[in-house]
């Protein structure tokens, strides 16, 4: 143990027993190898975040990592995007990030790929241990909280079966403030549970740009909303153009000289049409190194971890909290849902109806969707008309036959005297097809 | 979690898991959540909604609005409809298509409504959005407009305003503007 090895430090969490590690810790050299050799791991991003978690990662053990950003390298990224030089401006951020972290630490394996997160697919994601988000829009964290909780399996308990759970850890920063958290499908709150975190955007009513501008943002807001449109009516405004965004400054100047408003800068048009928030390298930096031990803890079992949600806010002083925030049992992307088992041979119609009878549910009036489909609508009359068809027909090859997968419906639920309508997430099993038994095994990989 | 990843690592190379999952499109939430307002619409006979991508695209629609009262009696005004992924955490983003000579509504097709921008709560739904807009037509008002012009007839002489609305509904010139024929 005293000999001056790489991992002499990460050693003394792996090797040795301790009070504070995780249940089904097994310390030993075997540990440290298997981190190495069996842990693949997804970081997605490869900007502000994701070039400090591919370090951090990369310096914890953890020889096979994965890499996805759509982005090109800009120069604004420099003051933080540390991996990043001036020379690399224009190349694909994955690309670089990942050639040199592999350059710094010897032994790592970094594939970068230079995409969009939707357009891989569910089996791409499903090879990873762990996912590491470090995105910057709630709309992306949607998409992959949704693509992760798809993995996740519930047996007839409507217990979750672990050996299914696809773990993510989320990083988020703005300026002085940031949030790092853990989300283990089916145990704590996914992205979805408490998307009602998240404060609205601030939106200027439009009548205010158009009539008591009384901001630079209003100014820009105006050029930007109503102006454009009237100028090139018909063509899309790219804030990624560099043309448009000096039309849209010069544009806003006008309208700032006209109300007398003083502040309109390019800079600061780039902001209010871009949404961004500034960027420091110290707050990236202290949410990847937690968001990066907790991979490290949830890999290993080496330590207890964060639970669930920690927010640092550094406006003022530095302040951390952790909160521990709990489930919503009727999530629709992370719940159980309510278990429907059926014959193969039940009509859509027959579906329907047994659905105002299940003592879970008692919905009626149902409307039903799967994947993207909607097998039937109870309203407008226009879609009613569109898919009353499917009613005759069998719910099994509505939903090519798959021997079970999840449904969503929508409908009136009934408890005493009060109806409320509803959303319900099914986990729909059809009786008697190759697959279902799985179902009552009680967990076992 | 190390142990399940080495048993995952070697089953991977045994078998396909056959566990019944067809690949598919992913369903956002917003989606379903959308689902739910539309199963649930109950619009008044003055307004019509079709759904122009088929009965599987809800996040892109058209509503059709024929007031049957006031000053736009007999119109026909097409609003579309796009929603996004995240709904209803962002608002459905709403436009004119047709051109009207309206205070709330620029010729551009913006709409000047609340609840589409600073007033937008997630518990408010597409039901809303649309006697919302209904309303625009019902009671047009000249405070806070897109189009000052028309606010400010309106406002100082309504009997003006009427006619004027009624010469752009049949077709004809208001002002320097062109307004194509919607009765």
């Amino acid at each position: 143990m005293a000999t001056a090895s790489r991992t002499r430090d990460l050693d003394k969490l792996l090797l040795r027993p301790g009070h504070l590690v995780g249940p089904n810790f097994e310390p030993g050299p075997e540990l440290r190898d298997d981190l190495g050799e069996y842990a693949r791991v997804l970081v997605i991003g490869a900007g502000g975040l994701g070039c400090e978690l591919l370090k951090d990662l990369a310096l914890s053990g953890f020889k096979n990592l994965d890499v996805i950003d759509m982005d090109r390298i800009e120069v604004t990224n420099l003051n933080r995007q540390f991996l990043f030089r001036l020379e690399d401006v224009g190349k694909p951020k994955a690309e670089v990030a990942a050639k040199r972290v592999m350059e710094r630490v010897s032994g790592v394996n970094i594939v970068p790929h230079f995409c969009r997160i939707e357009e891989k697919e569910l089996e791409f994601y499903s090879d990873f241990g762990i996912i590491v988000l470090g995105l910057d829009s709630v709309e992306a964290r949607s998409y992959i909280n949704a693509v992760a909780c798809s993995f996740l399996e519930y047996d007839s308990d409507d217990n979750p079966r672990e050996e299914t759970m696809k773990p993510m850890v989320d990083g988020g920063t703005e300026g002085f403030k940031g949030h790092a958290r853990v989300i283990l499908p089916g145990f704590t709150p996914c992205f979805e549970c408490t998307i009602w975190l998240f404060p609205p955007q601030v939106k200027f009513p439009l009548c205010t740009l158009a009539e008591t501008p009384r901001t630079a943002a209003h100014c820009i807001e105006y050029a930007h909303l109503i102006k454009w449109d009237e100028v090139h009516s018909g063509k899309a405004f790219d804030p990624d153009d560099p043309e448009h965004m000096q039309w849209v400054y010069t544009a806003a100047v006008k309208r700032a000289e006209l109300f007398g408003i003083p502040g309109v800068t390019y800079s600061l048009t780039q902001g209010v049409v871009k949404n961004i928030i500034p960027a420091i390298a110290s707050t990236n930096a202290i949410i990847s190194a937690a968001c990066a031990m907790e991979t490290l803890k949830i890999a290993s079992g080496c330590s207890k971890t964060l639970s669930n949600y920690l927010t640092y806010n550094g406006v003022e002083g530095l302040h951390i909290k952790v909160t521990e925030f709990v489930r919503d049992k009727e999530c629709l992307v992370c719940g159980p849902g309510v278990l429907v088992e059926l014959e193969s041979s039940i009509t859509l119609r027959k579906f329907i109806n047994i659905l105002e009878e299940h003592p879970n549910l008692l919905l009626s009036k149902a409307s039903v969707t799967y994947k993207g489909t909607n097998l039937y609508m109870q309203a407008p009359p226009v879609l009613e008309e569109m898919t009353r068809s499917n009613l005759d027909l069998p719910l099994f090859d509505l939903m090519g036959k798959v021997s079970k997968d999840i449904v969503h419906v929508t409908g009136v639920s009934c408890k005493g005297d009060r109806k409320t309508s509803s959303l319900k997430k099914l986990r729909v099993a059809f009786k008697g097809v190759v697959g279902v038994v799985d179902m009552d095994t009680a967990g076992g990989a | 979690m190390i142990n399940l990843f080495k048993v995952k690592a070697k089953q991977k190379e045994l078998a396909e898991n056959a566990n019944g999952k067809t690949p598919g499109k992913k369903q956002s939430a917003g989606e379903l959540r959308l689902h739910k307002d539309i199963s649930e619409l109950n619009l008044p006979e003055t307004c019509t909604i079709l759904f122009p991508n088929g009965k599987d695209d809800l996040m892109n629609f058209e509503v059709t609005i024929r007031p049957d009262e006031g000053f736009y009696l007999g119109g026909t005004f097409v609003f579309t409809f796009q929603v996004s992924p995240i709904y209803p955490h962002e608002a459905p983003k709403v436009k004119c298509k047709t051109k009207v000579y309206h205070p709330n509504i620029d010729l551009e097709g913006n709409v000047c409504l609340n609840i589409l921008r600073e007033d937008w709560k997630p518990v408010l739904n597409i039901n809303t959005v649309i006697y919302g807009l209904f309303h625009l037509f019902t009671e047009p008002n000249c405070e806070d407009p897109l189009n000052h012009d028309a606010a400010a007839v309106l406002r100082d002489n309504p009997r003006l305003f009427e006619s004027n609305v009624r010469r752009a509904m049949a077709g004809g010139y208001v002002g320097n503007t062109f307004f194509p024929r919607c009765v």
